[in-house]
């Protein structure tokens, strides 16, 4: 069937998602929808009769509502603020609207867009100033005195917030997230606004419109993605933490490959109320550091239920007392997170680290993940079907550049997902991911199940190899997808996961392992992580910046 | 036509009826599209589709849904939820609009429709689901350019939409169908469901299947149907609808097929117009909506939406028929809110009062065809009184309309005064003249008469 897909079935599909498509680009999307289309069909063999689909990871809520009563709006001022074009209070819609248009009223930022050209060089020029950047980790300098760092993606007001994508490079938000609001309170002040691939999709930092960040270990390799920024910005001592989002691996790979910890929050634990969304079932804010002990203290400023966030919920679960009784936990090791694939240092390192644990008085014990396999699959049909309909605010009119600014991964993850949720499609493939997610669930269940020998956390590497090349892997998508093929079950169950550096390659970059846990059991992570740390020294290494 | 083969007209409605509240949808924007001064002050991330905002439903919007679906006589799905319809226009912020399409919160409702010159039917209600509004275009030429001016305050403003089954037969049928959805709608207090302001607005979809009517029953549909969109009253549905129904029949008696399309029916012309055919025909991408845990709504929380539900038109009218109301009587009083609550109350306590002196029953629809005919003079006062002016009015109202102009005529001469006053433009004035006209008759004059002559006598001075 994936090679069935025609040029003709491609175009509708640009037509469906408002992609305005060159030749070039038809000919490429179809090859590569073919390609990845031809890989998720693997799921047709997977049985699913009498499965119920998973469409949301929320333990069961039902019925998150809110009276009715009025809140506060935004000020005309505000709303049209950011539109490039306004007309006696009104936004203007044009078919002209595909061209930059200038400004026709001033009194705001009144820069015609066309100045730019590459914003990349735009945003480099800015920054010129920073030697601290020479990672090309930092997008915008907000406060040298500040102590954190924020991912793009994370909104804040009038401080530019651009997800790295050259549609928003220039949006000034008129509101901040309700995490950066937390952090500020606590008296966390934003320091810079950090680069990640465009809108979160990548495993490298390479889809930054802005340009690739580099590797503080060693700058011809990637930081990994997509908190690629946030990874490099810690590594380098810029900040002490930083935000990220998890969608499907994206703050427990850079975290890995730069030697830091790195926690995906359980789904619904932190708030995304303005975060530039990705995959809204799956996405998940975190925060990377270097210690595990920074990253549980920003962790408990930042978690919370949001009024404004539907999804969100205050069950992170008490502190135990495994500091003192580590007998008690049992650490589940997946065999397919060892298969063939790994490679044989990853291997080595987190073996190592499974020991240490054990000699300490950790339970050890075999478990089996067997729909992991199914994992990227799965992951790549629900992800970009949510991404190629969370990305069709992006219209240029009310804010941001129109839907020709969008980059090349942004496209092709369009594209995928509009083909996978249209219509004669969506059972084969939308409907069919939600199914085998569940399949992907039930694993989890059935390893933390304590009433069946189950186990309280699992332990496993983070990525399957040590940090890759820059450019290795930026021309062959599906090789990149499969970056994450450790990472993604973990945000399809939305578990909590905690990524620690384990170790070495010979080349000197680090490795990473994580640790998984049952859904609010974030304290449980933390402090198997505080008692692996005070058990080995990887963490303290820093590189040579 | 007769005897030969017919075409019958296979019609539904998709009715869109915007919900009274205070805050939108999915956000606290106040509600009040229309009410406000400016473009685009009743907006925030929310409705504007900023980067990063998520939506939380608004309970009371769901409790007017569900209030609906039972007004329609709809089942109440116990596990619901929204979901995302995709397609891109500039009114649309999100690119998508949160709506619901596998499990909306009511199904499978009936209607009884009847109407002048028609029989009494059932149309089944097919679902009645909640989502939000779009925004407002405006077309304007700026420096010979044309563009379109948006406003978002009507965006993600709570919006029901009820849809038929195609169980309608004719443009009459239609309009007095929508006519009773809107009583319905207006009687729950729902939505204010004004056509003008667009607070209401119909859809309707025709198509033509060749046979007889008894012959049609349990028939495939046909394999194809016109939507006609863009229709804002009751009068341009039925107008619209013939024309639709005169269109087909042509092309198809001429021996060709009827093109599946969307039509957007124009006031000006008074004609529909083609916009969008089969083959661009939308794909709305459904998928359920990540950002809203799904509802699931408890027996108890239903049965505490129907205790709120006051009695509907409805069943008010068939009430007054069966307590001997004339027809026209029960459709007036069931359709006035405030009248139908008086005479029902006014009819309890009459009974009571019947009972007692062992009356019949038809005096009660005597007395609901009397407060019908002093609707004006009665609205404002309390039942009891309405059964004193009634029984005293039942022995021996005075409408003979030579005994009437004497004492009107008495009146104006006696109060040059009120007449001024009334001819100055203070409408109190009259009351007080009819109050007097009363004094001399002794309460037993015909109002309504008296109040004509007056006005005729007045004017004519």
């Amino acid at each position: 069937m994936g090679s069935s897909i025609t040029k003709q079935q491609v175009q509708h599909v640009a037509k469906l998602a408002n992609l305005q498509l060159s030749e070039e680009e038809l000919e490429l999307y179809t090859k590569q929808i073919k390609d990845i289309v031809g890989y998720v069909e693997q799921l047709d063999k997977v049985k699913v009769d009498g499965v119920k689909p998973t469409y949301q990871t929320l333990d069961g809520m039902v019925n998150v509502w809110r009276e009715d009563e009025v809140g506060m709006s935004l000020s005309q001022n505000e709303a049209l603020s950011q539109a490039k074009r306004i007309v006696d209070g009104y936004f203007v819609a044009a078919p002209a609207l595909r061209l930059p248009l200038p400004l026709i009223k001033s009194g705001r930022r009144g820069v015609a867009s066309a100045e730019f050209g590459r914003t990349s060089e735009f945003f480099q020029s800015k920054n010129s100033g920073l030697s601290e950047n020479k990672y090309n980790a930092i997008l915008t300098e907000v406060d040298e005195k500040g102590a954190v760092g924020h991912k793009d993606l994370f909104l804040t007001k009038g401080v530019r917030s651009s997800a790295g994508s050259n549609v928003l490079r220039e949006y000034l938000p008129q509101y901040s997230s309700t995490v950066v609001e937390l952090l500020e309170k606590a008296g966390f002040k934003t320091k810079y606004k950090l680069n990640c691939d465009a809108w979160a999709h990548g495993s490298s930092g390479e889809n930054s419109d802005f340009g690739s960040t580099k590797n503080p270990w060693n700058e011809e390799f990637t930081p990994g993605g997509s908190s690629s920024g946030s990874a490099a910005a810690v590594a380098a001592g810029l900040v002490d933490v930083a935000t990220g989002t998890d969608t499907g691996g994206s703050i427990r790979l850079p975290a890995s490959f730069c030697n830091l910890v790195g926690l995906k929050s359980t789904y619904g634990a932190l708030s995304r109320y303005g975060i530039v969304a990705m995959a809204s079932s799956l996405d998940s804010p975190g925060v990377i550091g270097k210690s595990v002990r920074e990253v549980k203290k920003v962790f408990k400023v930042m978690a919370g239920k949001d009024e404004r966030d539907a999804t969100s919920l205050d069950s992170v679960k008490r502190p135990g007392l495994v500091l003192t009784r580590p007998g008690i936990i049992r650490i589940g090791i997946p065999k397919e997170y060892f298969d063939k694939g790994i490679d044989l240092e990853v291997r080595q390192a987190v073996m190592t680290a499974v020991k240490i644990l054990e000699k300490n008085g950790f339970k050890i014990q075999e478990i089996s993940l067997p729909n992991s396999k199914y994992g990227i699959a799965v992951y790549y049909l629900v992800q970009t079907t949510e991404v190629s309909s969370n990305l069709g605010r992006y219209d240029g009119i009310r804010y941001g550049f129109g839907r020709e600014s969008f980059g090349a991964e942004a496209k092709r993850r369009i594209m995928l997902g509009t083909f996978a949720s249209s219509a004669g499609y969506s059972a084969k493939f939308f409907e069919k991911a939600a199914k085998v997610r569940t399949l992907i669930i039930q694993d989890f269940e059935k390893a933390f199940n304590s009433s069946a020998d189950g186990v309280d956390v699992i332990l496993g590497p983070v990525s399957s190899t040590p940090p890759f090349k820059l450019g290795e892997k930026a021309n062959d998508p599906l090789t990149m997808y499969l970056s994450d093929i450790l990472t993604v079950s973990v945000n399809l169950a939305g578990l909590p996961a905690l990524a620690l550096p384990c170790g070495f390659s010979k080349h000197n970059l680090p490795i990473g392992m994580q640790l998984i846990g049952p859904r609010w059991s974030e304290n449980l992570l933390f402090d198997v992580g505080e008692v692996y740390q005070s058990l080995t020294k990887w963490h303290t290494k820093k590189p040579q910046v | 036509m007769t005897g030969s083969f017919n075409y019958i007209p296979i019609i539904g409605l998709e009715i869109h009826v915007e919900l009274k509240s205070n805050s939108k949808m999915f956000c606290g924007c106040r509600n009040d599209p229309f009410g406000a001064s400016k473009p685009n002050i009743y907006t925030c991330p929310v409705c504007l589709g900023l980067p990063g905002a998520l939506p939380v439903p608004n309970k009371k919007a769901i409790e007017s849904t569900v209030k609906l679906g039972l007004g329609l006589g709809c089942e109440i799905n116990r596990e619901s939820r929204f979901d995302r319809k995709h397609y891109f226009y500039p009114d649309l912020p999100k690119g998508y609009q949160i709506s619901q399409y596998e499990r909306p919160f009511a199904t499978n409702g009936r209607l009884q429709v009847t109407g002048y010159r028609l029989e009494k039917k059932t149309v089944r209600i097919r679902r009645v689901h909640l989502e939000e509004d779009t925004g407002k275009l405006l077309h304007r030429k700026i420096n010979g350019e044309e563009v379109s001016l948006i406003d978002f305050n009507r965006s993600g403003v709570p919006l029901v939409e009820i849809v038929t089954e195609p169980d309608i037969r004719s443009a009459e049928e239609a309009k007095e169908t929508a006519k009773k959805i809107h009583r319905i709608v207006r009687s729950l207090e729902v939505s204010d469901a004004d056509m003008e302001k667009g607070s209401m607005r119909l859809e309707a979809n025709i198509s033509m299947f060749k046979g007889l009517a008894f012959e049609y029953k349990g028939q495939a549909l046909p394999n194809y149907k016109v939507e006609i969109k863009n229709i804002n009253s009751f009068r341009f549905l039925e107008r619209a609808i013939e024309e639709e129904i005169e269109r087909q029949r042509k092309i198809l008696e001429s021996g060709k097929e009827v093109k599946q399309e969307t039509r957007g029916w124009d006031t000006q012309s008074m004609t529909s117009k083609s916009q969008r055919t089969k083959e661009e025909a939308a794909d709305y991408r459904y998928f359920p909506e990540p950002d809203i845990p799904p509802i699931s709504l408890s027996d108890d929380w239903i049965s505490k939406i129907k205790t709120q539900i006051s009695k509907l038109p409805e069943e008010i009218y068939e009430e007054l028929i069966r307590a001997g109301v004339a027809e026209q009587a029960a459709r007036i009083i069931s359709a006035n809110k405030d009248l139908a609550a008086k005479v029902q109350e006014s009819t309890i306590k009459y009974n009571k009062v019947q009972k007692d002196e062992e009356l019949e029953a038809k005096e009660i629809g005597n007395f609901g065809n009397w407060v019908l005919h002093h609707q004006l003079e009665v609205r404002e006062k309390p039942a009891e009184e309405l059964i004193y002016l009634f029984k005293q009015g039942k022995e021996g109202i005075v409408s003979d309309s030579e005994q009437l102009e004497g004492w009107v005529l008495g009146v104006i001469e006696d109060n040059p005064r009120a007449v001024a006053d009334f001819k100055a433009g203070k409408q109190q004035a009259i009351g007080f003249l009819i109050g007097q006209v009363q004094r001399l008759a002794g309460g037993k004059a015909d109002v309504k008469k008296v109040k004509e002559i007056l006005l005729e006598k007045i004017t004519n001075k």
